[in-house]
């Protein structure tokens, strides 16, 4: 089976932002624009913060509600195929956990492929890449 | 090309009205960073213009590495200083480096005076202005943040940078509170945005930032991540943060007590490092794009003055300069004191280090007589005593009263009137930060640009003197400490965090840029930080600077430190070197 992406301790998220970074370099250059997890602070950065990633569902909405069937399931997670994607971000909507990130810059969705980076770059462990 | 360093955004506050210049010059030939803010300065503050005029511009620059390595993680902003009256420069993490670069800018320059409050608004479009009015004159700087981040909403990664009441009072060493725990702090950069009218402003960045070689990037990104997370370096900011030091420094006797009547403690210093983190540690932060996350907050419990079974509990992030200086500086030992005064500068928007100097000489002052309970309001300050100094501190950021007043515009200005300059701890007209350890460190103070410890690092030098059991010629010392002070002008271009300065080597540096920008070699690295420094000097020249002038206050020429007692002789011989080395043009940073 293939390896899913876990946020496993998130009291130890400090907000570095070296997840998303990671994310982001997966196409090679810097900056957060293709990053697809995201980090929020849960009403003041002193009360702590949640990590948002893909949980891989079993029936996912984002796929279900897409006009033009540009998402697909595969092993783990979903893929987007970004030439059929008309960029109507209805899928941002559909994912209850706002797990779908916007690349304001392409104007297409962005979703986590279950890969790991950001779980080797995790400093304090809070990410894991797991079996499922 | 959207998105590249080298867009400068400028901001008219007057005419409410921004535009973008393409400043490829600037960033071609200065790197960014301290680099490119100094040349920017230079171009927009008028030759001696009055700090809090509206001339004076408020320059924000990052720099070819922020936001693609990790702990490349601040913003350098530049000013005027009101309360040195020179070359202004403080540095600041939490999401601002970030979320300048990532809404596509280099840099941002902010000149003239709005006519009405406001706070800003930038994104990638562009600046809005937003009416501030209902903002202005509110109690606590933290309200204000919450208020523009909840209104601005939004998408993108933000930050939120504000001023107190403080700088709205126009208290010349007024900071700027980003995010709730970081700050510009130091030199008075709030008092500037309190005299334009500007209370805060907003970035918000998601950019992509393209780089030239993706594989040296890669390469590159995973060896420094894999050492900075390893690093015995980083180690200390990363378990205890910098009041690790507190009780080092007072072991050695280097750490200022009582306004520097004594050094250190005997046994346990209080508001050790350990101990805090035992007893208080609530939360610990990173800036964005750092492994290290040294910020470090305190979780404060205390129940309500009046309603039984009710409690508060609020976060104070702490780090061993305002532990020093709102603490054994002013002989406040318990921690819960401490913290509570951090929490009122906080919301204030105080410079903690000044404002804990500028209590513990009006202490002083009163032991002494030269203050009545009449100039201070009917207080009557002492060692210890938290609470009068949080009324205290209430009262210069009001401007309550002359004494209060002149006590808002920095020791120097309270000494000239009221007397006491021997023990009115400022160098240069910035006061002091907490390191007694030698001659080193008060150079550092005497002829750093900005005479802030971060510039040249003396202390370290003394540390190092310590354990070898040397002493250095002044003339070693002058030039040991302009090579530290030209590194860091290097790094502050870049711009990475002063300490990260062990991980970023020569060859660090060298490796990042060329993966991300364009080859350059470290030797040319240096003599570009050694031209940044002359160039900050020259600017403090034409401002009217003189090392002459430097006035050294007896009290540290008195009290002795660990490496025995300084000599007023020996330390000028130091600056008139310092001076030469500037002036003469030579390469001073090898041989
Ligand atoms: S993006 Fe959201 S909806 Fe789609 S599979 Fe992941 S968690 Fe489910
Ligand atoms: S890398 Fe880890 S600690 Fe940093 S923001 Fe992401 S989850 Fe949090």
């Amino acid at each position: 089976m293939g390896k899913r992406l876990r946020v496993v301790d998130v009291e130890r998220c400090v907000d570095c932002l070296l997840c998303a970074f990671a994310c982001a370099r997966r196409f090679g250059g810097g900056g957060l624009a293709k990053s697809a997890i995201a980090v929020r602070s849960v009403g003041g950065m002193e009360r702590g913060f949640v990590v948002v990633v893909c949980r891989a569902c079993e029936d996912p909405p984002c796929l279900a509600v897409c006009p033009v069937g540009a998402i697909r399931k595969v092993e783990v997670g979903v893929r987007v195929d970004a030439d059929r994607c008309i960029g109507c971000s209805m899928c941002v909507e559909a994912c209850a956990i706002g797990a779908v990130q916007w690349d304001a810059v392409e104007r297409k969705p962005v979703i986590c492929v279950h890969c790991g980076l950001c779980a080797q770059y995790c400093p304090h462990s809070v990410l894991a890449h797991e079996e499922v | 090309m959207p998105g590249a360093l080298h867009r400068v955004l400028f901001v008219d506050l007057a005419r409410h009205r921004s535009w973008v210049e393409d400043r490829a010059d600037l960033y071609s030939e200065s790197l960014g960073g301290a680099g490119v803010a100094i040349e920017l300065l230079r171009e927009h503050c008028p030759e001696r213009c009055d700090p809090l005029a509206p001339e004076n511009p408020i320059v924000l620059a990052v720099g070819p590495l922020t936001s693609l390595y990790p702990l490349a993680s601040k913003t350098v902003a530049m000013f005027k200083s009101p309360l040195t009256g020179n070359l202004g420069e403080s540095h600041c993490g939490g999401r601002s480096a970030m979320a300048l670069r990532l809404a596509g800018y280099g840099a941002m320059v902010i000149m003239d005076r709005s006519p009405t409050p406001v706070y800003l608004s930038v994104d990638a479009g562009g600046v809005r202005f937003r009416d501030a009015r209902t903002l202005w004159g509110m109690s606590s700087s933290l309200t204000a943040g919450r208020v523009m981040l909840e209104r601005e909403g939004g998408a993108g990664h933000r930050t939120v940078l504000r001023i107190g009441p403080a700088g709205e009072n126009l208290v010349t060493y007024a900071g700027v509170t980003v995010e709730t725990y970081r700050h510009f702090g130091r030199l008075g950069m709030g008092a500037v945005m309190g005299s334009k009218h500007l209370k805060g402003i907003v970035i918000a960045g998601n950019g992509d930032l393209p780089v030239a070689d993706r594989g040296a990037y890669q390469r590159t990104y995973r060896d420094l991540y894999t050492r900075a997370v390893r690093s015995p370096a980083m180690r200390k900011y990363y378990e205890l943060g910098t009041p690790e030091n507190l009780g080092p420094l007072s072991a050695m006797g280097a750490l200022p007590v009582r306004n520097l009547q004594a050094t250190g403690y005997g046994t346990e210093p209080p508001l050790e490092g350990e101990a805090l983190a035992r007893e208080h540690l609530g939360r610990r932060l990173a800036c964005s794009h750092c492994p290290t996350a040294c910020i470090h907050l305190a979780a404060l419990r205390e129940p309500h003055p009046e309603a039984p079974y009710f409690y508060k509990t609020t976060f104070v992030s702490y780090d061993y300069e305002p532990l020093y200086a709102l603490g054994t500086m002013l002989g406040v030992e318990q921690p819960e004191d401490a913290l509570r005064l951090l929490d009122v500068v906080e919301h204030l928007g105080l410079d903690a280090m000044s404002a804990g100097v500028a209590l513990a000489w009006a202490t002083e002052a009163f032991e002494r007589g030269l203050l009545d309970e009449k100039a201070l309001g009917g207080l009557r300050p002492a060692w210890g005593d938290a609470r009068v100094y949080a009324t205290m501190l209430e009262c210069i950021a009001r401007r309550a009263g002359p004494l209060y007043t002149l006590l808002g515009e920095g020791v120097d200005a309270a000494a000239a009137e009221y007397g006491g300059d021997s023990y009115a701890l400022a160098f240069g007209g910035l006061e002091m930060p907490g390191y007694h350890t030698g001659p080193g460190a008060h150079l550092t103070h005497l002829t750093g640009a900005r005479h802030s410890h971060l510039d040249s690092a003396g202390y370290a030098f003394d540390q190092e003197d310590m354990k070898a059991g040397q002493s250095r010629s002044p003339k070693e010392l002058a030039r040991a400490l302009l090579t530290e002070e030209a590194r860091r002008q290097v790094l502050s271009s870049l711009v990475v965090c002063f300490f990260a300065r062990g991980l970023y080597d020569a060859d660090t540096c060298v490796a990042c840029l060329s993966a991300v920008e364009k080859e350059r070699n470290w030797d040319d690295l240096m003599a570009l930080g050694e031209d940044i420094l002359r160039r900050k000097h020259a600017f403090k020249a034409r401002e009217g600077f003189e090392f002459d002038a430097l006035r050294i206050p007896a009290r540290t020429l008195e009290v002795p430190t660990p490496l025995g007692g300084l000599s007023e002789n020996t330390l000028r011989e130091a600056i008139s070197e310092v001076e030469r080395l500037l002036a003469s043009g030579e390469r001073f940073s090898h041989g």
